[in-house]
């Protein structure tokens, strides 16, 4: 059976294990309640948690002959790393939830890995590459974090002296609808 | 505050849960993100309120008053005294839970301390070790503990973490109100001089000027002005808004972020396009007051007494401008603190008249002692009898959804008026699932005074659960609009759609109403009221 | 393990140990018959009544209910009677389904999204034990008041045969006792097993939870398993209740436990969180009414605080607002 196959049978199983992973990595008391609550708008957490894990498992798993899918992989760890951004985490803590399977899967494979070394090598390259996505979001996230923070600050100052008349030869398309910052 | 992370944070996630330990003995950790800044002690001071002084959240040392136990446990024991809410949510939790997992911040966060009851429980151990006997009897087996620098450092943290958006209160069997016990606790810290920056400026600000921003008279009529020549341009009538004007038939109170910050001001020029259609088709006067030109009330974040202050300039100036009844603006907590509070604090008003709307004849009765009506009434009022001459079709280019505002909408109950005006005067309305909206709707995760630029993290990650709704309707419906009768709502809304969902905009309801409002001697619109093109319409616009 | 739980387990223990070897072993049955009964029900009374005046004694300076339906307004707009009261009567309505049937527990919907559609549930379960736990106490409790008033008067008796509908068994099973147990070890179980539940709470939800399972299983153990002398404990009861007092021979041990684990629960209630039993009736978001805009509420300690006035406004900004064409009080 190729490997794709295998991991295709172990899909349940891992997926399982790895969101399990991942919700501990809050408190206790939080952990049960993102793995506990079904609802997607009472636990978006755990809800966009569970879509992106699985999401990211099909990438992985999928065809191993060929290049990884770096755009799916990327659309699918966005809304997870979005979230882990700005929930206090440290940032290897944000982004490391995706080795955890590198260990999941050794232990669920278990005798079926033997004598596929070169598929499994290729597969843990790609979680590889799936964490450094994972860091280029993270770090786009953090620069969202702090061009809200100047943009409101900005705004706030700016509109406040523009409304007040302090700078009244601002020119017809004035930079602040522009957002440079973009 | 190193950043680094300790070696078992990196790759343990698998063999390592945190050691089970009980909330009272986990210390509080303040995190950057997670709260604001301190007041700064001028501010403080302008307002007369006590123990002004620098300080620092991240300091050790809170240059505390030597006696601060006394003055808290005095503190807590007054309101005791004066509140039957705060005696009874003390003594009657029974911990069933209900509350835990539905507050923002908890859902948001993940911190188990952001969950309601705990964030209760943070002073009933304090209130069961210092009033109960069976705290004095069992100690820490009853629940309570004695009052340390660590606690208050702890209260201080949560509850500014804590929204006062009432969403636990709705599934409380007891009706314990969260908001009610943040309040209280608010107004504790403040005897010592522990409050935010975002807050205590802000009410300087508004008692010195008579709005938060601190915009001096002159200013504020400036920045109307500037709206007018908006308005000229875009719709092609000249506006006349009038200030201070005595003998006006009403006065008219919104918070001062909407005459200042994007989106807010395209809905403070909505109201004057309003009024200016009411001048001119019914003769009717309306009023900006430069003295209560705040609607909001941080106050209400810092004390009942502050709040009371504050609130003082809308009865007063409606008395001393001799209007008939007062119009109140798109705000949350500002319709709390009238809702509830305003006419017990600053009552009775025997100088104004019972409401009736002179248009439709309308009485609102439901306002008939505080004397002061939500806009969303009024338009709902003057549509329902066909008052209003609306060109739906100029909102096409929106599909939009309603976000209910947390004050309004579990502090008073206004469900049916915003959504029966914007079905009125937009085409396209979906409402996002019903565990978010009405009275279980999703705070912005910015309201209470929170809504600061250090504390990002903590507003972003508030907001999730009410991000993830829009982005439900969003991909499902294509929702591109997000209305909301807030001017909190209005200022972080748009910070946290850019976040969470970037393709929605936010925009406030009676900025949607203008945009559909036929105004006599309009010219041919083709853009809405932010100058944005109208899809359909730039043609014609070639054409003249 | 958890300090809490454990010690409320050894609590309720100690106290059974102490009622078997105080009026079983050692034979005080008049204490444990006749003086802590009292005793307890002294305190019970007294100290309700004094908790309830001591929360009474604090006025109530806002009408501030939570609004979880829409408001009275205008006439076209239809209104949630219950869920956002205007009236008094809309506020009894709202109390009788609050206390009666859980309302805010009712609330809990959960949503699922399958095939692109929304489907809510009620997330029931709380909500289910909430009400068997407490309507099969009441059952219980009104049951037993046959022991002390005679003849039993008829209500007790439609009651007994509704509760006894099964008609299974001899003596017949009453379904309340089992259905209280089996309540109280669920909601025990949650506290226990969900690290939500664990993690908020403290001994004093725990001991009262097992107290009443204690006295639950005590209970049962008499009338199904160890078949104690009913009518000499009627004796005793109808005693109390008439002030002829008697303590019978031949009681059994486990009549005291059951007797004294009440007898403690009485005591222990006013001091607790169970006194949300009076609290629920003075809690001031659910028993007002939402008409603050339209009849004053008025706060009794309402009292002058400082303003910044108008005139103090103009007196600071005067010439600006001079020059800026707004109208002012004095030397325009």
């Amino acid at each position: 059976m190729p490997l794709e196959k295998i991991l295709e049978t172990y899909k349940n199983a891992i997926l399982k294990r790895w969101f399990e992973a991942v919700a501990q990595t809050y408190p206790a008391e939080t952990a049960r309640f993102l793995q506990g609550q079904q609802d997607p708008f009472a636990n978006p957490v755990g809800g966009a948690t569970r879509t992106s894990l699985e999401g990211i498992f099909d990438q992985l798993a999928g065809d191993l002959a060929v290049d990884m899918d770096i755009e799916a992989i990327a659309a699918h760890l966005d809304p997870v790393i979005r979230i882990r951004a700005v929930q206090s985490f440290s940032p290897s803590a944000a982004v490391g939830f995706v080795f955890f399977l590198k260990k999941i899967l050794k232990e669920e494979l278990g005798q079926e890995s033997r004598g596929r070394s070169e598929l499994l090598n290729r597969l843990d390259a790609r979680i590889d590459d799936t964490a450094l996505v994972a860091f280029n979001i993270y770090m786009k996230c953090r620069e969202k974090v702090f061009q809200l923070q100047s943009n409101e600050m900005r705004n706030r100052t700016f509109s406040a002296f523009q409304r007040a008349g302090l700078v009244r030869d601002v020119p017809e398309d004035d930079p602040d609808k522009n957002n440079p910052i973009e | 505050m190193s950043e680094m992370p300790k070696p078992k944070e990196v790759l343990s996630g698998l063999d390592h849960r945190p050691p089970r330990k009980g909330w009272m003995d986990t210390p509080v950790d303040i995190r950057k993100g997670m709260y604001c800044y301190a007041a700064n002690p001028k501010s403080v001071e302008y307002l007369g309120l006590p123990h002004a002084r620098e300080w620092n959240p991240l300091d050790d040392d809170w240059k505390l008053p030597e006696n601060w136990q006394e003055i808290l446990h005095k503190g807590f024991k007054e309101r005791l005294d004066r509140f039957r809410s705060i005696k009874v949510f003390m003594d009657i939790c029974v911990r069933c839970g209900a509350c835990a997992d539905k507050c923002h911040f908890f859902i948001g966060t993940g911190d188990p301390k952001n969950m309601p009851v705990l964030r209760a429980e943070l002073l009933r151990s304090i209130y069961r070790n210092d009033f109960t006997l069976s705290g004095k009897i069992f100690g820490k087996l009853s629940g309570s503990r004695k009052m340390t620098v660590e606690v208050l450092k702890e209260w201080w943290y949560y509850l500014f973490q804590c929204s006062e958006c009432r969403r636990c209160s709705v599934f409380c069997p007891y009706g314990i109100d969260t908001a009610e016990i943040t309040i209280f606790g608010r107004e504790l810290l403040n005897l010592l001089g522990l409050n935010i920056d975002w807050i205590a400026t802000p009410v300087a600000n508004c008692y010195r000027t008579g709005n938060h921003l601190g915009i001096q008279p002159h200013a504020f009529k400036d920045m109307l002005d500037f709206f007018v020549e908006d308005l000229e341009e875009m719709v092609g009538v000249k506006v006349e808004p009038s200030f201070n004007k005595k003998g006006a038939d009403i006065l008219f109170i919104t918070p001062s972020g909407d005459v200042f910050a994007d989106p807010g001001t395209y809905t403070a020029m909505g109201y004057m396009l309003l009024f200016h259609y009411l001048k001119e088709r019914y003769g009717f006067d309306i009023t900006w007051s430069t003295y209560a030109s705040e609607g909001g009330n941080f106050g209400f974040f810092t004390s009942h007494e502050t709040m009371k202050r504050l609130n003082s300039k809308m009865y007063a100036e409606a008395k001393r401008l001799g209007v008939k009844w007062i119009l109140g603006g798109e705000c949350g907590h500002m319709w709390r603190v009238i809702h509830q509070y305003m006419e017990t604090m600053n009552g009775p008003t025997d100088f104004l008249e019972e409401p009736v709307n002179p248009i439709t004849g309308t009485k609102f009765e439901n306002a008939r002692s505080t004397k002061m009506v939500h806009i969303a009434e009024f338009l709902a009022d003057l549509i329902k009898h066909d008052k209003l001459e609306l060109d739906k079709s100029r909102n096409d280019h929106l599909k939009v959804t309603f976000h209910d505002s947390c004050n309004p909408a579990r502090g008073m109950g206004l469900f049916e008026e915003p959504r029966y005006v914007i079905r009125n005067v937009c085409n396209h309305f979906y409402d996002m699932p019903a565990n978010t909206i009405r009275e279980q709707t999703f705070c912005c995760g910015s309201g209470s005074g929170l809504n600061a630029g250090e504390d990002m993290e903590l507003r972003l990650t508030g907001a999730l659960p009410r991000a993830n709704a829009v982005k439900y309707v969003h991909e499902k419906f294509g929702v591109n609009m997000l209305a909301c009768v807030c001017a909190i709502d209005r200022a972080a809304l748009p910070t946290m759609t850019e976040y969470w969902v970037p393709e929605v905009d936010v925009t406030g309801l009676s900025e949607l109403v203008a945009n559909a409002l036929i105004v006599p001697g309009q010219h041919d619109r083709t853009t809405d009221l932010r100058g944005e093109d109208l899809p359909g319409r730039e043609e014609e616009e070639d054409g003249e | 393990m958890n300090v809490n739980y454990m010690f409320s387990l050894v609590a309720v223990l100690v106290l059974i140990l102490l009622a078997y070897a105080g009026a079983g072993a050692a034979g005080f049955t008049t204490f444990f018959g006749v003086f802590i009964p009292y005793l307890a029900l002294v305190i019970f009374i007294g100290g309700f009544v004094s908790r309830v005046m001591d929360w009474a004694r604090s006025p109530v300076p806002y009408r501030i209910p939570t609004t979880a339906g829409q408001q009275k307004t205008l006439p076209w707009i239809s209104y949630s009677y219950t869920d956002n009261p205007s009236s008094n009567a809309g506020v009894v309505l709202r109390m009788i389904l609050e206390v009666l049937l859980f309302r805010s527990l009712f609330r809990n919907t959960t949503v699922e999204v399958k095939d692109q559609k929304l489907i809510y549930r009620l997330e029931k379960w709380l909500w289910l034990f909430a009400l068997a736990f407490h309507y099969s106490f009441l059952t219980v409790v009104i049951r037993h008041l046959r022991f002390f008033l005679e003849p039993t008067p008829f209500f007790i008796v439609w009651l007994e045969k509704l509760d006894g509908f099964l008609q299974l068994g001899l003596p017949g099973i009453f379904l309340s006792g089992f259905v209280l147990l089996a309540a109280t070890l669920l909601l025990l179980a949650r506290r226990i097993f969900s690290p939500k539940m664990n993690y908020i709470s403290l001994a004093s939800d725990y001991f009262p939870l097992i107290l009443i399972i204690a006295i639950a299983a005590t209970g049962l153990l008499m009338r199904y398993v160890a078949k104690i002398d009913v009518t000499a404990a009627k004796e005793l009861t109808l005693g109390l209740a008439t002030f002829r007092l008697a303590v019978p021979e031949g009681i059994s041990g486990l009549f005291y436990i059951h007797l004294f684990l009440v007898c403690v629960l009485l005591i222990y209630f006013p001091f607790s969180k169970l006194m949300h039993l009076g609290g629920i009736f003075m809690s001031p978001t659910r028993n007002l009414a939402n008409n603050s805009r339209a009849v004053r509420h008025v706060n009794p300690w309402n009292y002058p605080v400082d303003v910044h006035t108008y005139e103090e406004y103009e007196d600071e900004f005067r010439e600006k607002m001079v020059e800026a064409g707004l109208p002012v009080e004095k030397g325009a």
